[in-house]
């Protein structure tokens, strides 16, 4: 699990292995050597691009209804057809790209950042700190993830704000696990103990020389919850407990079309249905690519 | 050995109570939270304020937190949970008389899991970087990424309403079929016991659809770990000694290297019965079956909160427990591993 | 039912499973008086006691197939040649024959002779009592219920004879004999309640709650909470023409898709209650019947709180009003199938005809006109509320109106509430600022539709309307029998008031849709819109 070894400089700043050529090359490298990791970046490039310019390559007004032209199927003017209340699909799963990304990046991010946070902080102190966080995070974990967000976002109201807290809550532990074991292993390693006689602060040193080496395994896991939040947020929207309409979200127009599968009318669940999956299945590999990028010696 | 194999199992046990502590405060905090007011609901469409502050007195709402946390720990521990306001029975024996459903969809899915996922996960390792590895990797991801109600509802879009071949989904058992003599309250199970081969038959293909559909997005935790298991323990020593040796390779793959393998494996189940669990939920409500999870679902959208928290401790409960089970298993089959993670 | 059941059976209310193994498998085609119908609804049955606090609206049913009353009202056939209660005549169920007093002020009832429970005792005006007391004892919607047709006090029930009923009046009214036919006064099988009764539950609330102890035409074989409901035939029964099916199977299934799979694929006898769009589709797919009826004395509407600042000026709530595209909404979320209310000719009625349309229409150019006149004319923000349990229909009306009112410069968010929590919100609180809304009276007078959604205070009055002129001309008409001259102009002039104020702005009169397979045969209609299974048969 460790690094290169460091190159030039290796100097007190501690903690950085490789400078950024080092890193592109290693890059390219993964990228090219397996077929499925390249066709992996290149699709979340392809979401983000969407993500960003959705809302101003809709052809249509994601919101606007047209009842007259309710539940057209796909055709040049509507490539995706039409839902219940006449909006145009395509316009609506391209704009939802945005709203979905954001939900998940947002949760992924919180919880990344309070999970690391509180496992640096029982790694590194252990003693209560760790009792602490360590009671915390079994009793979130001692939740199937899905019933705890069922239960959080029933009871604080289904907002997208509060979908995003509950996606992050049930996060956490894994992040601050991870954090956990990583400074836990390092916080008696030699440069630590220099950092620290060279007058350094706790927090400095955690935060520029511990925690940087922990950042590699919780990258990979940042990919994965990346896919799994958007699938939280869609089997919540199914149950009911997801965003309000007229939102356009991938997951609440899946559970809404899902009711007009059996009468004929496929392009409503399917279309946002293909996305999610596509954004999703994008996510996931690229999880493995990140770890082959990050850790040579964990290549799967 | 045994006895100190005994001591750790009790320190295993021991550890997971702060977690039902820690469950029962979490539960109690949600419920509470919940949207709506029971008392009203209780009270019925032509209540006033005054009957609904009755009822709610009755109810015991009007007590402060501490004191109403103090009743639920009280009733919880005497395994009274509440009545529940959508099927106006006792929680305990709604959650009872549910429990077998959810538990028979959960490890048929399973078995369907482990049965699909470990062959493709060797093959995988054994064909390191083929074309047959990445496809393997490709559909195994597919399989996890879109959402279960999605799958569940094109299934039984494919296969009963276009094709027929599936039975109509109307839960456990075609209604035609009266339920065998409970034994272990799984049907399948139960009709076998009593050798009635046409209710096992129906109770069955009742089960597929829902099966495979919870068990599609466990395929690839198992997959993935089978085969980086296998590729570590393939490149391990006594695997080339046994090679060496002019062992089948037969004898090699299975013998030596799975049984090897297989720890970590275990240990990626509690992560996919976390995943199976909360799923339900959602497979439950497509096939109509008569699950925890589709209660759950009434329970959450009518805020009937001794339900819901009924159903929020049975599945931590049985986690926990599920956990405890495998972590179990874990140090009796490996005596190298200790507890300390 | 204890803990302990749970492992002798599968749960089962009335009988175990291992009584029932000679029948391991039922005859699905058996055609004739043996067959068995099965029947799929949405949702769940909670309770067969309809006097219990908590009991949901389909949980009515057992009351219904089960229960007999001392009359009922009779069948009509419609247009369509479906069959349908007749609100307007009313014959002998478990009464033989009734007398009106001289007076006016008390009715005497006699019972059938060969009336006899479930259990085979006989009916007596004992049971007759003891069940009306009940009633009127129990709170919540059944007194209520029960008031509406002046039945109050234990006092006003006599037992007279053995056979012989005596119900004095406190006034005379109209709606009495109505009201005793609606589900809820059912005639409880006294003295078998009683043995299960307890000095802390006089009533044998908890017996009845999982117990049939009726005379009605079914008797509940098995009943598993959130799964089915068995009904049996009661061969004995007296109430009416007896069944032509020796067993209804009610089961619950929850998804929408599903059912519609299930009704679809012919692999069941008939779905309750199904969506417009399902109705629209079905029926035009022929793979079912499908029968529409609409349901009098009933309004989609939506509701404008007057508790609402900007909603105080009449102005604005008819610049809502005109701002409402009406048939929009009538296309896309009733798919076409109910009756249009708007549109109206005039402010002032000319029928005493309840619903009417109302005389507003989609002019989005009256509606900015009247804002402008307003304090609001530069619009302001409202959240519209809507029922989740209802958002098929309720969801595509709130998407469209939003986009309506945008029009006008009113901007909303739509504000999606939990079934249990909308009816405390709108009903009890009455805290909806504009929210969609459904009410059905289940006695078909306009004054009874009056009584309840525009009196002060009033259960289904969710928009806080007050005005003593409107009270008084539903207190003066509630009782006056409809031949009554004055009952109509009165009735008008109520009509009037509803218009002019606006609490509740008319979308359109629903529909209660049912697709049932091809030999099925005896659906009734009746208001409480729950399922009467009683003249089912199936053909062969």
């Amino acid at each position: 699990m460790s690094p290169l070894p460091p190159t030039a400089d290796s100097q007190p700043t501690g903690g950085r292995q490789r400078s950024a050529k080092v890193f592109w090359s290693q890059f390219v490298y993964i990228a090219t050597g397996n077929p499925v990791t390249l066709i992996a970046f290149s699709l979340f490039l392809l979401i983000v691009t969407v993500a960003i310019f959705g809302p101003s390559l809709a052809p249509f007004d994601p919101l606007a209804s047209d009842a007259a032209n309710a539940l057209q199927p796909p055709s040049w003017k509507h490539w995706f057809g039409t839902d219940n209340v006449g909006r145009d699909v395509f316009s609506r799963v391209l704009v939802a790209t945005r709203l979905d990304l954001l939900i998940s990046i947002t949760a992924v991010a919180i919880s990344f950042v309070v999970g690391g946070f509180l496992g640096m902080l029982a790694g590194y102190y252990g003693g209560w700190w760790d009792r602490l966080v360590g009671r915390m995070v079994d009793t979130i974990m001692a939740f199937p993830l899905f019933v705890l967000a069922m239960g959080i976002v029933a009871a604080a109201g289904n907002t997208v704000e509060n979908i995003v807290y509950a996606t992050a809550i049930i996060n956490v532990p894994f992040y601050a696990r991870v954090a956990r074991a990583e400074v836990n292993v390092r916080r008696n390693a030699g440069y630590v103990l220099a950092a620290k006689l060279a007058g350094n602060s706790d927090i400095r040193v955690m935060a520029l020389h511990v925690f940087p080496n922990a950042l590699p395994p919780m990258m990979v896991q940042v990919s994965l919850n990346m896919g799994w939040a958007i699938l939280n947020a869609a089997g919540l929207s199914f149950i009911g407990l997801g965003v309000q309409p007229p939102t356009a979200e991938w997951g609440i127009m899946v559970a809404e079309g899902a009711n007009y599968i059996v009468s004929g009318e496929w392009w409503m669940a399917i279309f946002p249905g293909a996305a999610l999956m596509l954004a999703v299945f994008t996510f996931n590999l690229m999880g493995d690519g990140l770890r082959d990028l990050v850790d040579p010696q964990r290549r799967t | 050995m045994s006895g100190s194999r005994l001591a750790i199992v009790g320190h295993r046990l021991l550890q997971a109570v702060p977690s039902v502590i820690g469950i029962i405060v979490v539960t109690f905090l949600l419920t509470r939270a919940l949207p709506g007011d029971p008392a009203a609901y209780f009270a019925g469409p032509a209540a006033n304020e005054e009957s609904i502050a009755q009822i709610r007195a009755q109810l015991g709402l009007d007590k402060t937190l501490p004191e109403q946390f103090w009743v639920y720990v009280v009733d919880l521990l005497a395994g009274d949970l509440g009545t529940s306001l959508t099927t106006g029975q006792e929680v305990t024996d709604d959650i009872l008389r549910r429990l077998p459903a959810s538990l028979e969809l959960t490890l048929a899915a399973l078995i369907f899991s482990i049965g699909v996922a470990l062959p493709l996960g060797i093959m995988a390792a054994l064909r390191e970087n083929s074309w047959i590895d990445h496809l393997c990797r490709v559909v195994v991801t597919a399989g996890v990424s879109l959402p279960t109600f999605f799958t569940g509802l094109f299934l039984l879009y494919i296969f009963y309403y276009l094709l027929g071949l599936a039975p109509a989904p109307l839960g456990r058992l075609n209604i035609l079929y009266l339920s065998p003599e409970p034994v272990t309250g799984l049907y399948t199970i139960d009709s076998l016991i009593a050798g009635d081969f046409d209710t096992f038959w129906a109770s069955f293909t009742q089960l597929v659809l829902p099966a495979v559909t919870l068990g599609l997005f466990s395929l690839a935790p198992i997959a993935r770990m089978t085969r980086a298991a296998m590729l570590q323990v393939l490149g391990g020593e006594f695997v080339r000694t046994a090679r060496a040796a002019g062992l089948s390779r037969r004898t090699v793959v299975i013998t030596y290297a799975l049984r090897n393998a297989i720890l970590p494996v275990i240990t990626t189940l509690g992560m996919v019965f976390s995943f199976m669990l909360g799923a339900n939920v959602l497979v439950e409500k497509v096939f109509a079956w008569p699950g925890i999870g589709s209660y759950a679902i009434e329970a959450l959208i009518a805020s009937d909160y001794a339900a819901v928290q009924g159903f929020v401790l049975t599945m931590a409960i049985l986690f926990v427990i599920l956990n405890l089970f495998i972590d179990i298993i874990y140090t009796l089959v490996d005596p190298r591993v200790g507890i300390d993670a | 039912m204890k803990r302990r059941d749970f492992v002798k059976g599968a749960g089962g209310a009335a009988l175990g499973a291992s009584a029932l193994s000679f029948l391991k498998v039922l005859p699905a085609e058996a055609a004739g008086k043996d067959s068995t119908a099965v029947v799929v609804i949405g949702d769940t049955i909670n309770s067969l006691d309809i006097h219990r606090s908590g009991t949901s609206r389909p949980s009515y049913q057992v009351a219904v197939n089960c229960y007999d009353r001392l009359v009922a009202f009779d069948t009509k056939t419609l247009a369509d040649g479906s069959l349908s209660y007749d609100y307007e005549k009313v014959r002998p169920e478990l009464a033989e024959s009734w007398t009106v007093a001289p007076d006016g002020m008390s009715i005497t009832f006699k019972l059938k002779p060969d009336a006899k429970f479930q259990d085979g005792t006989q009916v007596t005006a004992e049971d007759v009592k003891w069940s009306l007391d009940r009633a009127v004892s129990v709170g919540g919607f059944p007194t209520v219920q029960m008031k509406a047709g002046s039945l109050e006090k234990p006092e006003q029930f006599v037992v007279v004879d053995k056979m012989t009923f005596r119900i004095d009046l406190l006034r005379k009214s109209k709606l009495t004999i109505p009201d005793l036919a609606v589900p809820v006064p059912f005639i409880i099988n006294s003295k078998l309640a009683k043995k299960h009764a307890t000095e802390k539950d006089p009533w044998a609330r908890e017996y009845l709650h999982r117990n049939v102890a009726g005379s009605g035409a079914y008797s509940v074989e098995r009943w598993n909470p959130g799964q089915q409901l068995v009904y049996t035939r009661n061969d004995n029964w007296v109430g009416g023409k007896l069944p032509g099916v020796k067993r209804v199977i009610v089961r619950e299934v929850p998804s929408l898709s599903t059912r519609r799979a299930l009704i679809e694929r012919g692999d069941i006898h008939m779905s309750y209650q199904i969506p417009g769009k399902d109705a629209k589709e079905i029926k035009a797919g022929g793979k079912a019947t499908v029968i529409g009826t609409p349901v009098e004395n009933a309004i989609n509407v939506l509701g404008v709180n007057f508790n609402f600042e900007p909603f105080k000026d009449p102005k604005v709530r008819q610049a809502v009003a005109f701002a409402v595209p009406y048939e929009e909404i009538f296309q896309t979320a009733a798919y076409g199938r109910g009756v249009r209310m708007w549109g109206g000719k005039s402010m002032t009625p000319e029928t005493p005809v309840w619903p009417q349309p109302f005389p507003y229409d989609t002019n989005y150019d009256k509606a900015k006109d009247l804002l402008s006149q307003t304090a609001f004319k530069d619009g302001f923000k409202v959240p519209i509320s809507i029922n989740m349990g209802l958002a098929d229909w309720q969801e595509p009306t709130a998407l469209l109106l939003q986009e309506g009112l945008a029009k006008i410069g009113i901007e909303t968010n739509i504000e999606k509430i939990p079934g249990a929590g909308y009816r405390t919100a709108a009903l009890v609180e009455k805290r909806l600022p504009l929210h969609i809304d459904t009410f059905g009276g289940w006695l078909n007078y306009p004054c009874y539709y009056f009584f309840w959604s525009y009196m002060k205070g009033h259960l289904f009055n969710s928009s806080n309307y007050d005005n003593p002129a409107v009270d008084q001309l539903v207190n003066e008409s509630l009782h006056m029998e409809t031949s009554n001259p004055e009952y109509a102009k009165k009735v008008m002039k109520m009509f009037e008031y509803a218009w002019a104020d606006l609490p509740r702005i008319a979308l359109w009169q629903p529909v209660l849709e049912v697709a049932h397979r091809g030999d099925l045969e005896g659906y009734e209609y009746h208001f409480h819109r729950v399922l009467d299974a009683r003249k089912f048969s199936i053909k062969a």
